[in-house]
């Protein structure tokens, strides 16, 4: 089976007939209008999005002005951008000024942000039109947008099936064809493992490529924003645009945005790629198949694959949900009722303040969240500090290492992206760890640092995608990318 | 009971919190500027809005440097923690602090009146926002609700803290004035304990004089001032060495000073203290100043109090307690430019001490060069001492020149010609004293002094008549 | 600290984690979180296990450093704009009930 090809009328639904890339092309010279783009969008959320729920918010009126100021500007004769009129869509954990940004939670339901998150303004100088704000795992916490107190995301591909997580909204928002691009935030695995399970490009930049200026927090030394797209070259230009440093975020790289789209296509004749034995294991059949079937495509192109071995990457999962939820404790402290978002006073109602501060937290938490609060307390308390968080810290030391090693040999990496494709509705919700496996093959790439990009690859004979997700050292956007495209053109 | 009380020794340990007066606060451009409408001074960043990041302040980073150069601490890399802990006056519930790895480490405070202080740490950290209790006449307790301003949140703090090397409550007054005028002089602080930008807590213990152990400490909190530190101590010291010579055991807690009940109340136990949950701040990347930085700071060092003393000692010879109120007042320099500029050093002290120090609050000290020529015209016998404390009062008030209030004073007629003639007058009028005089009775001086002080109704200088008899005596 | 020296989770543990956190929960979550916890904590042993004496913790995946503003003043948020989103405010200001504990 092919991959849902723009206009193809797949199981995905309706996707507009052509890329970010082509849409920018042909709003910028009038070709096109911002206008009409927007109403095709609008018309594919109007038909499906009761069924999937992508969005938290659908900005329609605002996407109109937004896109009527982009065809007035083309009209006037200037440029508005290298998103000239592309949808994009926001994972609701990205500040929009006074538009209400929930982070899927009760806690946050209704609040409207004083500011606008950095990648927020770099897509609005660039002419995108932003569609609305997309569903998650509450405050990103998950694998599979169930745990989101406004209800599910479903899998455009198969309703039954979750989108993956926690960016499941935007996943399913570009699979379905709701917005030409989507923006989500990846922790452990957060952009890709969704896009993978609703076969569509998605990326994890390089940490601190990105601004995180505006990015409700998960775990701050995980978290980075990155796009996801229906082809490999619009993941790079939603890149190009959002990459950069911002001197709102202390961890930004003081570097130019790359250049990504030129080269693109430069192909991966004598890149050395090694296919990571630690993430192969374990992951279902089809998964492990998939990933040979691609190391074979790109050899034939001309790669040098082999096998290598990452041997801390199997400490990644164990290490991940002790730092993670370390960070998240502190990250989400501030949910206290005082100065925005949900209060509860309790039963009684004449709480002094600390009663009130639990009453609203206990209230307004949905129980992941709630769950990784408590771990990541129980690993920063007293007398565990050095045994949980402390040795994971290490393990993470040990991890960059490992990494390290395998890019003295290898140009870029590939691995399965999950470990299998999208699972039914409630399948994982009572069981934390099984959801939590989901990941285990995208986070090492977070605790070390690096980018990674997932492809979709539609396995012979079955109507769910999986993805093959590509590795590279930080920094190494744009060999990555070549390869990701190289793969986009010989998947099945 | 006293905590003089023979047979025991209190020991203090300090810990001074100083805001740092840079333009905006620790980690946003917000203004770092006290006594503004409430949540004015406000950004997603000090309020804790969600995805808002912390960007460090150079400034900040510098007077910190400052601050550990002036006490002679070691500067270090250093890192950020978040300290977790809920509370309403923190918008992030948690305080970014240095915890393990501050930038000032091991340094030491020379007291003016001899002796070290060693100084275990002098760290940067955010400051808190501020809380108004509302009803039940502004208590904690007994308030209806609290009200919250984030003005002060994220304003910049220095943490600067002594080891347990004080040894009463004077030496720890001493040296939160010594630390004031030096934290003043760098720069740092506007040392201002009445505004909150200087706030100390003691931790405060006894033992037996002669042990070398320590015993149990309070931490007391809640002191504003000088006075209530040297009250504060000394209550806590003497209700420790009750407890103890009852036999009791002294608590390790936290106490609260009652500035209006003279006493110090029991807070919390270190039993039910919060557990801090210290990581480092993964939202801030660590500061590790090199050579260049550090020189370039070290260089723009100003000479900092204990120089200035002796400095000024060596200009002046005058007393140690004089040299001691003019360097905290920072009067120093206005001495040293009198000086330089030919004024007598015991008279130019003598008037900044005693007359300029005493008004710094109501006026402005005169400019240096003005200042010397006062002190020239009372040295060289053109006003009396009176007369140039009244004149330098003038000064202070509405300033103006010397010799132009001396003018409108009508102290003119002080010019020596006039001495001379009122001394002549004296003479004349009285042979007999004068003869006594001559033959060596220098009592009878006394005498001439107040009949000439007489006949110019108080304007005359004693010093001056006396140096005229006896120039006329040749004596 | 060994894994087999390390007791499971308790349910007083998570009772206390749980008031560190500022979580009210019935005593049925407290039962819930502490299996779950204990299952995501059985499975960081092999985590807790390792000899790591030797390595150097990492905080962060950069190697940033002093990452510094000028002390410039920017402009600040409108009061109101703030105060309309929080729960409730008197008087320019944050309100809530009242504080019974000190600061720590
Ligand atoms: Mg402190
Ligand atoms: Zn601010």
């Amino acid at each position: 089976m092919t991959p849902p090809a723009p206009g193809s009328g797949s199981a995905a639904g309706a996707r507009p007939g052509r890329s970010a890339v082509e849409t920018a092309d042909a709003v910028r010279a009038g070709r096109l209008t911002a206008a009409a783009v927007l109403e095709e969008h609008l018309a594919a959320i109007e038909a499906r999005e009761s069924e999937l729920h992508a969005f938290n918010l659908v900005l329609a009126d605002r996407a109109r002005a937004e896109a009527a100021a982009v065809d007035e500007s083309v009209a006037a004769g200037r440029d508005p951008g290298r998103l000239a009129g592309v949808t994009v869509a926001l994972k609701d954990n990205l500040c929009t000024r006074g538009v209400e940004t929930t982070c899927s939670s009760r806690i946050l339901e209704g609040w409207k942000p004083p500011y606008d998150a950095t990648v927020v303004t770099r897509l609005r100088q660039e002419g995108a039109v932003v569609v609305g704000k997309t569903n998650l795992d509450e405050f990103a916490m998950g694998s599979s947008t169930e745990n989101s107190a406004f209800g599910p995301t479903r899998n455009p591909h198969d309703p039954t099936r979750v989108p993956g997580g926690s960016s499941g909204g935007s996943a399913a928002a570009v699979a379905a064809g709701f917005a030409g691009l989507a923006l989500g935030s990846d922790t452990g695995g957060s952009i890709r493992q969704p896009a993978a399970l609703c076969g569509v490009v998605g990326l994890k930049p390089t940490y601190g490529l990105v601004s995180r200026y505006g990015l409700i927090a998960f775990a701050s030394s995980l978290d980075q924003i990155g796009p996801f797209a229906g082809t490999v070259a619009d993941a790079a230009l939603l890149l190009e645009v959002i990459a950069g440093h911002d001197a709102m975020d202390s961890t930004s790289l003081d570097a130019p945005a790359p250049s990504l789209l030129e080269g693109l296509d430069g192909g991966v004749e004598g890149l050395r790629i090694g296919v990571v034995s630690e993430l192969m294991d374990g992951v279902e059949p089809a998964a492990a198949a998939a990933v040979e079937a691609a190391a074979h495509a790109l050899s034939a192109a001309g790669a040098k694959v082999d096998r290598v071995s990452v041997p801390a990457a199997v400490y990644g999962l164990s290490a991940y949900y002790l730092i993670a939820p370390a960070e998240a404790s502190s990250n989400l402290a501030r949910y206290d009722g005082v100065r925005y978002g949900l209060r509860s006073e309790g039963p009684g109602g004449s709480a002094d303040v600390a009663a009130m501060f639990a009453a609203t937290r206990a209230a307004g938490f949905g129980d992941e969240v709630k769950r990784r609060i408590m771990l990541g307390t129980y690993a920063l308390s007293a007398g565990y500090y050095d045994a949980y968080y402390g040795q994971a810290q290490r393990v993470r030391t040990l991890i960059i290492r490992d990494f390290d090693a395998a890019y003295r040999s290898f140009d870029i990496l590939l691995s399965p992206t999950t470990p299998g494709p999208a699972f039914e509705l409630d399948a994982k919700t009572s069981d934390p760890m099984a959801m939590y496996l989901s990941d285990v093959c995208t986070i090492p790439t977070n605790l070390a640092g690096h980018p990674a990009v997932t492809v979709p690859w539609w396995p012979e004979g079955s109507g769910l995608p999986l993805g093959i997700q590509v590795l590279a050292p930080a920094l190494g956007e744009a060999v990555m990318l070549r390869a990701a495209a190289a793969l986009e053109a010989a998947a099945p | 009971m006293t905590a003089d009380t023979p047979g025991w020794e209190t020991v203090v340990g300090l810990e001074v919190h100083c805001e740092l007066r840079t333009a905006t606060k620790l980690f946003c451009g917000c203004p770092n500027r006290f006594g503004q409408e409430p949540n004015t001074q406000i950004c997603p960043v000090c309020t804790g809005q969600p995805g808002s990041l912390p960007v460090l302040n150079r400034m900040a980073v510098e007077m910190a440097m400052r601050i550990g150069l002036a006490l002679h601490c070691r500067i270090e890399p250093s890192i950020f923690h978040r300290k977790n802990y809920f509370y309403p006056d923190m918008p992030k519930d948690y305080q970014v602090s240095q915890y393990d790895q501050p930038i000032n480490i091991d340094g030491w405070l020379e007291l003016p009146s001899g002796g070290r202080i060693g100084i275990e740490r002098a760290h940067l950290e955010e400051d808190t926002g501020k809380i108004t209790h509302v009803g039940g006449a502004g208590r904690i307790h007994d308030a209806s609700h609290s009200l919250i301003d984030y003005n002060r949140a994220g304003v910049p703090l220095v943490e600067i803290v002594s080891r347990p090397d004080i040894r009463s409550a004077a030496q720890a007054r001493d040296y939160v004035a010594e630390l004031r005028s030096i934290l003043v002089a760098t720069g740092a602080s506007d040392g201002k304990m009445e505004e909150g930008s200087l706030r100390v807590d003691a931790n405060v213990s006894v033992r037996p004089r002669g042990s070398t152990e320590f015993g149990t400490r309070a931490e007391i909190k809640n002191v504003n001032s000088l006075r209530s530190l040297v009250r504060a101590i000394e209550y806590e010291a003497a209700r420790q060495i009750g407890v103890l010579s009852d036999g009791g055991r002294v608590t390790l807690e936290t106490r609260h000073w009652d500035e209006a009940g003279g006493r110090t109340t029991s807070g919390r136990t270190k039993e039910q203290s919060e557990d801090y949950r210290y990581f480092p701040e993964p939202d801030l990347v660590p500061v590790a100043p090199d050579a260049a930085w550090l020189g370039r700071v070290e260089a723009a060092m100003p000479v900092l109090p204990a120089a200035r003393r002796s400095r000024l000692a060596q200009a002046t010879g005058a007393p140690g307690e004089d040299i001691a109120v003019l360097v905290e007042t920072g009067l120093d320099e206005l001495v040293l430019a009198a000086v330089a500029a030919g004024a007598d050093a015991r008279t130019a002290v003598n008037r900044a001490t005693n007359e300029v120090a005493g008004a710094l609050e109501t006026g402005t000290p005169p400019p240096p060069a003005t200042f010397a020529r006062l002190v020239k015209m009372e040295t060289e016998g053109a006003l009396t001492a009176t007369q140039a404390k009244t004149v330098l009062a003038d000064m202070l008030r509405d300033g103006g020149e010397p010799e132009e209030l001396a003018r409108q004073r009508g102290f003119e007629a002080l010019a020596s010609d006039a001495l001379a003639d009122a001394v002549s007058a004296v003479i004349e009028a009285n042979p007999a004293e004068w003869e006594r005089f001559k033959a060596g009775e220098a009592k009878v001086a006394g005498f001439f002094v107040g009949q000439v002080m007489k006949a110019t109704r108080g304007n005359a200088d004693g010093g001056a008549v006396t140096a005229e008899l006896r120039r006329r005596a040749g004596i | 600290m060994s894994p087999e020296s390390r007791p499971s989770i308790s349910r007083d543990d998570v009772a206390h984690v749980a008031h560190l956190a500022r979580l009210t929960l019935t005593p049925e979550e407290i039962e819930r979180f502490t299996g779950q916890l204990a299952a995501v904590l059985g499975h960081a042993e092999d985590v807790a296990a390792l000899d790591l004496a030797g390595v150097e913790p990492t905080a962060h995946p950069l190697p940033l450093m002093n990452v510094l503003r000028e002390d410039e003043v920017r402009p600040c948020l409108d009061r109101d704009e703030v105060l309309a989103q929080a729960p409730a405010a008197e008087e320019g200001r944050f309100r809530v009930p009242r504080i019974l504990g000190e600061a720590p």
